[in-house]
């Protein structure tokens, strides 16, 4: 999982059209914009979008192929998998935007505050980093999840967002002290120092603009790691549990004793997730190669 | 949102009692196969081939060679080749008890002593010849273990009072009290006779050094990989064992295993796999494949935390019971997971098991689920919680215990019921179960073999017994229970079984909710392998032999 | 230049002891130990003071600092201690499986920088064009289809079409290359797409980077032919920032088995790091985890030094 470090800190363009701008330079970034909004409607309304309730059971029509009735067939309790792909988005997205602000909101007040004091807060933070990023995901995930004490809302467990969340602040953290570390070297944030403006001012005031669009981008990148860990740690049975419907979960325990029978189990969960990460990875890779100066052919 | 949901609602419950009739037809063709099978392998009993080397997975690798300090399946599969016991179960007359170590023993009629002769010139592996002080040493080493040594059994020797060797083949055991089932524990799989020579070394020395007297040695064991063994040509019983050697493939995961038997690299898969995985390999191999099936001992209970509000009300824990439809449920369960038999305290199907119209009696057992939902609620709301939520522990095990959470779920949301599934890793439930932190949770029975004292031990009273996990204290359980132990006449003792069982429901502490259902797949050339409503039981595999 | 060495082999050090502190605490806030799941784990009726007893003999029940004290001595002689459920040395638990991690590791690495190369300096040199997108498309699917997913498909079809499956024992490759690569190619594939995907795309951005820089216009007014451009100036300095991710990624591939070795069913790292968690067994975890981590640092190390070799500009920072 990485990013590729940025080159230098991109600009927000200030033109009106920006939208219209964005279209004509990336068109499959835009189409992978549609993809996102489309997954965030079934999100939001699956009450309405989905046709069944995702947690009912019916042993009379277990394991039955896509059909009129069920669009994407039954799994092994008789429950429809096209319902609980929909309502899985729910889990996806919950799961990949709360834990992807949370990470790289830490992260990036980690790198500015790094980048800005430097010395040594900047060491202490760094090596901080450095550990978390030594860490495998699995052992942060695992004791997040188990140390604290199971606190849901809406059936997701919110110990699997932090869980997803430590692992990206360090990453975001090194990126945005990059970008950070470019401004501070400029002559306006002496002379701002000189002129005796606040630090807080300084960072807020001319930092943080420079850092938002690298934010940004990471935001949606991660957002896309993120939904792909919570599949991971659900197939690993660390995650989201039975019987809310999570595109990760669907894929482990008996669903692939099913194979032959019921291939659909995994096909469609699977491509799911791949669809969502590969939405916003190519969104957040068009809107980087849109915001980068240098790279505008 | 969906106007065929009435319908299936209603689908369900007329086509339950069809679907109950149905489930009935994989049992008799469950006994054909078996009966067929048995036929089948009694026209080769007289002719068995020599030589091969039997490769089958076991679905789990043991942390260690001792059984007596373990008590999982994973350690019998692996060292029951290796050892023998005094006594073992003669599983073409299960639950007939024969001698394997012991040649011959004689039971005072007042059950207060065993007298067991031992074979002739039995040799370990090493080459030392086998006494009664081996016996004695081993069994000393299970009643009362040396500091730092576990025994995991060791309340089942409790009745043991003192173990005489007067000659070199005869252990005498004097008993402190009745105890009926004595016999059979003697037979326990667990108990491996090891060397008083080996156990004077180092008492811990059975956990990483294999010297037994079974009917294989010890070869090597790879781990994460395999454990194998060649034969023993000294095995004190003549003439076996027919295979030259054996390999336990771990394998981790059942998706796994079944490729592996598909693909004909594994021979067979002894503990159980689920009905799914049984379609799965019958389609992929046809007639290359045998499928045994039997009832299990082992069950899935539903447990309740006496010492948590409101489930130390007896209201809210019979209507909880109610609400489930174990007769429908069974139905449905069956053919996805490993659950199947609806049943009591023991086995259904055992010796002293009730039968199915006396279990409809019980709460939690109506074939009327509609009027038993109906009942549940307004118990709930006597008990003054009508709009109950909890949150359901459970293993986060595929098979069968994500299913039986669901399942659970499911029909709690039939009475209003509103339950949060948590599912975790084994450290944090054993944790949670222990320490006394859960509402409701799943827990397991694993025993054996149908031993009644066994089977009941885990409902009496929490300071009796370290495996009751709903903490209850009923002394009128225990006082059943100690009557039944002591109790000589058959009829007798099934009565206070029964008098157990009404007890238990009708206050509700924890309960089984189903008994599994025991799936067994071995390649068509594996022959002489017994079936046994135990996965512990026949894994010496000294009469097994490859029809090749 | 050995200054700068010997400041970063300084610096691997506070790291190290910052995980071994982290790691040691945070599994200690874990309820639930590895003896109740040894001794009640399938359902067994053990008393209390048997367990009690084993707590004992494990030094579970000695106080955290002197825990604490054990752990960062025996680290400090390099002894990671035994293994709570086999008690058979950490060390010795990891040998046995480390040669089949590290082979597909190995083999996905191959794989990965193999197709890597080609592909992104294809896409960064027809920018813009249908290959272009292509590309991106492909490396992009690479970085979202989850591996184990792909990891399942592949062993699907692998059933469904020939109705072959991989061998189901490690041999190792010394021994009997033909059934050694026939288990391990396909994990190494499902790992290896991802990690190609994010090679390629560092590659590609890099190439992209240095391409407009100055000193490549200079090179194409003076005349040079486009490929030694490509080849002598772009390339070499794009390739740097590459190596920094291929070092780092390949240090994450030990950790990313975990999930692919479940699917495959392989006697690796990965597996036994999950068989640990799940038993609470601490030591093993601690062992495994340190190991892991002085294998980023090193490889940390490694990446930095060449960095500073091929760009002495680093240096003097």
């Amino acid at each position: 999982m990485s990013v590729a470090a940025l080159p230098s800190a991109p600009t927000l363009p200030r033109r009106r059209s920006v939208v219209i701008d964005f279209m004509r330079q990336q068109p499959l970034g835009a189409i992978s914009f549609v993809v996102i909004v489309v997954m965030m409607f079934a999100g939001v309304f699956s009450r309405l979008v989905a046709p069944y309730d995702p947690l009912d059971i019916d042993f009379a029509s277990i394991l039955g192929p896509p059909s009129w009735e069920h669009w994407g067939g039954t799994d092994a309790f008789g429950r429809d998998i096209f319902s609980r792909i929909i309502w899985g988005s729910r889990t996806a997205l919950v799961i990949g935007f709360t834990s992807s602000l949370l990470g790289s909101s830490i992260g990036a007040i980690l790198g500015i505050t790094s980048a800005y004091f430097g010395g040594r807060i900047d060491d202490w933070i760094q090596r901080f980093v450095d550990i978390l990023l030594a860490f495998p995901i699995i052992v942060l995930a695992l004791v997040v999840v188990a140390a604290l004490r199971k606190f849901v809302i809406g059936g997701i467990d919110v110990n699997l967002i932090y869980a997803i969340a430590i692992p990206i602040i360090p990453r975001v953290a090194r990126v945005v002290r990059a970008a950070a570390l470019s401004i501070r070297t400029m002559p306006y944030v002496d002379a701002a120092r000189a002129a005796g403006y606040s630090n807080s001012r300084i960072i807020f005031r001319h930092m943080a603009p420079n850092v938002v669009a690298p934010y940004l981008i990471m935001f949606t990148a991660f957002i896309a790691q993120a939904i792909l860990l919570e599949a991971s740690l659900s197939f690993l049975g660390l995650g989201v549990t039975e019987p809310t419907p999570a595109w990760g979960l669907m894929l482990s325990g008996n669903a692939a004793d099913f194979y032959r029978e019921a291939p659909w189990m995994i096909l469609f969960p699977g491509a799911a997730i791949s669809l969502a990460v590969f939405a916003f990875n190519f969104f957040g890779d068009s809107l980087r190669d849109w915001l980068d100066p240098r790279l505008r052919s | 949102m969906d106007p065929s949901r009435p319908l299936i609602r209603e689908r369900s419950r007329l086509s339950g009692v069809l679907l109950e009739t149905a489930s009935l037809l994989p049992r008799i063709l469950a006994v054909v196969i078996l009966a067929l099978s048995g036929a089948v392998r009694d026209s080769h009993a007289q002719n068995p081939k020599r030589g091969g080397t039997l490769q089958f997975a076991i679905s789990a690798e043991t942390p260690h060679y001792d059984s007596h300090g373990s008590d999982t399946f994973a350690t019998v599969h692996f060292a029951a080749p290796f050892y023998s016991t005094l006594l073992r179960f003669n599983l073409d007359e299960y639950p007939q008890v024969i001698g394997d170590l012991a040649d011959g023993w004689t039971v005072a009629p007042d059950l207060m002593s065993y007298t067991f002769k031992l074979h002739r010139g039995v040799r370990f592996h090493d080459g030392k010849e086998l006494s009664s002080e081996d016996i004695k040493a081993s069994y000393d080493r299970l009643r009362d273990p040396p500091a730092g040594i576990v025994s995991t059994r060791k309340a089942t020797f409790a009745d043991i009072d003192t173990i005489e060797t007067p000659d070199p083949l005869t252990v005498v055991f004097k008993m402190k009290a009745v105890n009926a089932s004595m016999l059979e524990h003697f037979a326990s799989p667990w108990n491996a006779i090891y060397s008083i020579k080996d156990l004077a070394a180092d008492p811990n020395g059975p956990k990483t050094r294999v010297n037994g007297t079974g009917p294989f040695i010890f070869v090597e064991h790879i781990k994460g990989s395999h454990v194998s063994g060649r034969k023993n040509d000294d095995y004190f019983r003549k003439g076996l064992p027919y295979l030259d050697g054996f390999k336990g493939v771990f394998t981790l995961q059942a998706a796994a295993m079944l490729n592996a038997i598909q693909g004909g690299q594994l021979m067979a898969e002894f503990r159980g796999i689920s009905p799914a995985e049984r379609d799965r390999l019958v389609q992929a191999m046809g007639a290359k494949i045998r499928i045994e099936e039997s009832s299990w001992t082992v069950n899935l209970l539903v447990v309740f935390n006496t010492e948590r509000k409101p489930f130390d009300d007896a209201r809210v824990r019979k209507a909880l019971a109610m609400a489930i439809d174990r007769w429908g449920g069974s139905a449905g369960l069956s053919r996805i997971s490993t659950l199947r038999s609806v049943g009591g305290v023991v086995r259904p199907g055992s010796p002293l098991a009730a039968a199915p119209d006396e279990l409809a009696k019980l709460p939690g057992f109506s074939r009327d689920i509609k009027t038993a939902r109906e009942d549940a609620r307004k118990l709930l709301a006597d008990a003054g919680v009508p709009q109950l939520k909890f949150q359901l522990w459970n293993r986060n095990l595929a098979m069968p215990y994500t299913p039986a959470g669901i399942f659970l779920v499911d029909q709690w949301r039939q009475i209003g019921v509103e339950v949060e599934h948590k599912q975790s890793d084994t450290s944090p439930y054993i944790a949670a179960m222990t320490n006394g932190n859960f509402d409701v949770a799943i827990d397991f029975s694993n025993l054996f073999m149908d031993d009644s004292t066994l089977a009941l031990a885990k409902y009496l009273s929490f300071d009796k017994a370290p495996q009751n996990m709903s903490r209850s204290k009923d002394p009128e359980l225990d006082k059943l229970y100690e009557d039944h132990i002591r109790e000589r006449d058959p009829a007798k003792r099934k009565a206070l079984v029964a008098a157990f069982e009404k007890r238990l429901f009708e206050q509700g502490y924890q309960q089984p909710l189903l008994w599994w259902h025991r799936i067994v797949p071995t390649h068509k050339s594996v022959m002489g392998w017994k079936m046994s409503p135990s996965h512990n039981l026949g894994q010496d595999l000294a009469e097994v032999w490859l029809n090749v | 230049m050995l200054r700068y060495t010997l400041n970063r082999v300084l610096l691997m050090i506070p790291t190290l002891i910052g995980v071994a502190v982290l790691v040691f605490f945070m599994l200690r806030v874990i309820p639930g130990d590895v003896v109740e799941v040894k001794l009640r784990g399938d359902g067994g009726a053990v008393s209390q003071e048997t367990i009690e007893m084993e707590r004992h003999r494990l030094g579970l029940d000695k106080p955290l600092i002197y825990q604490f004290k054990d752990w960062m001595v025996g680290l400090a002689t390099l002894d990671l201690g035994t293994s709570m459920w086999t008690d058979r040395p950490v060390t010795e638990e990891i040998a046995i499986r480390l040669e089949l991690s590290l082979q597909v590791a190995i083999m996905a690495s191959f794989i990965a920088v193999l197709l890597a190369v080609p592909l992104g300096t294809t896409a960064a040199l027809m920018r813009g064009t249908w290959i272009d997108y292509a590309v991106r498309i492909i490396t992009i699917g690479g970085l979202s289809i989850p591996s184990f997913w792909f990891g399942m498909l592949i062993m699907i079809t692998l059933l469904y079409l020939f109705n072959w499956l991989p061998p189901i024992t490690f041999t190792p490759i010394y021994v009997d290359p033909l059934a050694n690569l026939a288990q391990l190619v396909w994990p190494a594939l499902a790992v290896g797409y991802r990690y190609c995907a994010v090679v390629a795309r560092m590659i590609r951005s890099s190439l992209l980077e240095v391409l407009n820089e100055d000193y490549i216009r200079t090179a194409r007014a003076k005349g040079v032919y486009e490929k030694l451009v490509i080849s002598r100036h772009a390339l070499r300095n794009a390739l740097l920032p590459a190596i920094t991710v291929i070092g780092i990624e390949f240090a994450f591939l030990i950790g990313g088995l975990v999930v692919t070795e479940q699917v495959f069913n392989l006697n690796g790292i990965g597996m036994l790091f999950v068989q640990s968690v799940s038993r609470n067994d601490f030591t093993l975890i601690q062992g495994m985890v340190m190991l892991i981590a002085a294998f980023y640092v090193a490889i940390n190390l490694v990446v930095d030094l060449l960095y500073a070799v091929f760009d002495p500009r680093i240096r003097y920072t």
